[in-house]
């Protein structure tokens, strides 16, 4: 087959093709994978919700409500019942005081506000230094702890938190988004 | 052409970021750990064979004033698809690439091989060429990724082999390989002692 030429109407007619069949593809694409991708989405949201909260018997995911943060958005709140009594609360927290982005955590807390457990769901620290808050070293001083006596700062501020180290902007924007989750329960109320 | 020449030209002789300096920023960003890198390497493979056997294929329809365009839209293209099948099929995967996978639109070893290689050359010819360079990207990739990790570090594929709270002070690694400036060194180095072995 000779090579097009490069005249106007090729042009226009070949870009228009090739941008129609890939934009058809896509479209393809995405309705083949949409359902899977909200699946594994909302899978990796009940296992993280599964690590913070004691046993359960409903499901978080249709009780959940929104309280505001009083910084003009609203956390996720997912309560954790076992045969209708609340045992705890999942928050999915977030800090935009992280070193490259981001980070955002899910934090369960008993009924009178003490710490159960935290497992963070999304960080873009620097790998081998701010990446240690998902590590139990760091995270787990935070278990059992009650946010109203134990200062939710790193100990260079005047807090209580053994920060990581070389990575105390990290350690920081973790305690930040501690403190929002338990403001915002705290505000909303503790049921 | 001999198919198996053209094969292993992009491991060594001219591989995509030692020899012809391509893509250097994905390069830099992802080089951090041995796991990402080497990651980022096979996502590229996969995108790097399917665009150049598109290209390859529609290289006599396009024409020529409209190739990069065209390559750009068949290029990102094909990387939508890679990153909305692995979130969907492999999502443990997507959580440690997800932020690489759209990178691999402006990385420029993608574009390069569809201008150099694959809109001149036969569809079986250009998928090789794509096979073998993006395995010398992931060779590449892999080695720069161990060796800053190491260094930065102390682990290996994120296994720590000297376990201990620090006698010798490198146990815990020299964080600054971590960071940028460490990319850049460790890079500069390895492209060093490649221009060292060519020349002998």
């Amino acid at each position: 087959m000779a090579k097009t030429e490069s005249t106007f109407k090729n042009m226009v007619l070949s870009l228009t093709m090739i941008s129609l069949v890939a934009s058809a593809l896509l479209g393809i694409v995405y309705q083949m994978t949409k359902a899977p991708i909200e699946l594994s989405v909302l899978n990796k949201k009940l296992a993280a919700i599964k690590q913070v909260v004691p046993e359960f018997t409903n499901n978080p995911n249709d009780d959940m409500y929104r309280l505001p943060t009083g910084e003009g958005d609203s956390l996720d709140i997912y309560p954790a019942k076992k045969d209708g009594n609340i045992v705890g609360y999942a928050v999915n927290t977030y800090s935009k005081k992280g070193f490259s982005g981001n980070i955002n955590l899910m934090a369960g807390f008993k009924s009178d506000g003490t710490i159960i457990n935290i497992t963070v769901l999304e960080q873009k620290e620097t790998p081998g230094l701010g990446t240690k808050m998902t590590e139990p070293a760091f995270k787990n001083q935070f278990n059992d702890k009650q946010p109203a006596e134990f200062r939710m700062k790193v100990k260079k501020d005047g807090g209580s938190v053994d920060a990581i180290t070389a990575a105390t902007i990290s350690s920081r924007a973790f305690c930040d988004a501690i403190q929002r989750a338990y403001n915002t329960l705290q505000k909303g109320g503790l049921k | 052409m001999n198919q198996f020449k053209n094969f292993t030209k992009g491991f060594f002789k001219e591989n995509p970021i030692l020899v012809l300096v391509l893509g250097t920023c994905p390069t830099l960003a992802t080089s951090s750990s041995s796991l990402n890198g080497m990651g980022m390497g096979i996502a590229t493979t996969f995108v790097l064979i399917g665009s150049n056997v598109v290209i390859s294929l529609l290289s006599d329809v396009i024409p020529d004033k409209v190739r990069i365009p065209a390559f750009v839209v068949i290029i990102a293209s094909f990387v939508t698809i890679v990153d909305l099948l692995m979130q969907a099929y492999v999502p443990g995967l997507y959580e440690k690439l997800g932020i690489f996978i759209p990178l691999i639109v402006v990385n420029c070893i993608v574009l390069g091989r569809a201008e150099a290689f694959a809109c001149k050359n036969s569809v079986f010819s250009s998928f090789i060429d794509g096979a073998g360079m993006g395995l010398g990207f992931t060779m590449a990739l892999g080695i720069l990724g161990a060796f800053r990790e190491l260094i930065g570090s102390g682990s290996i594929f994120g296994h720590k082999f000297i376990q201990g709270d620090g006698i010798l002070v490198f146990i815990d690694g020299i964080l600054v390989f971590i960071l940028a400036p460490g990319a850049f060194w460790a890079l500069g180095y390895l492209i060093a002692l490649i221009n060292r072995l060519k020349r002998t």
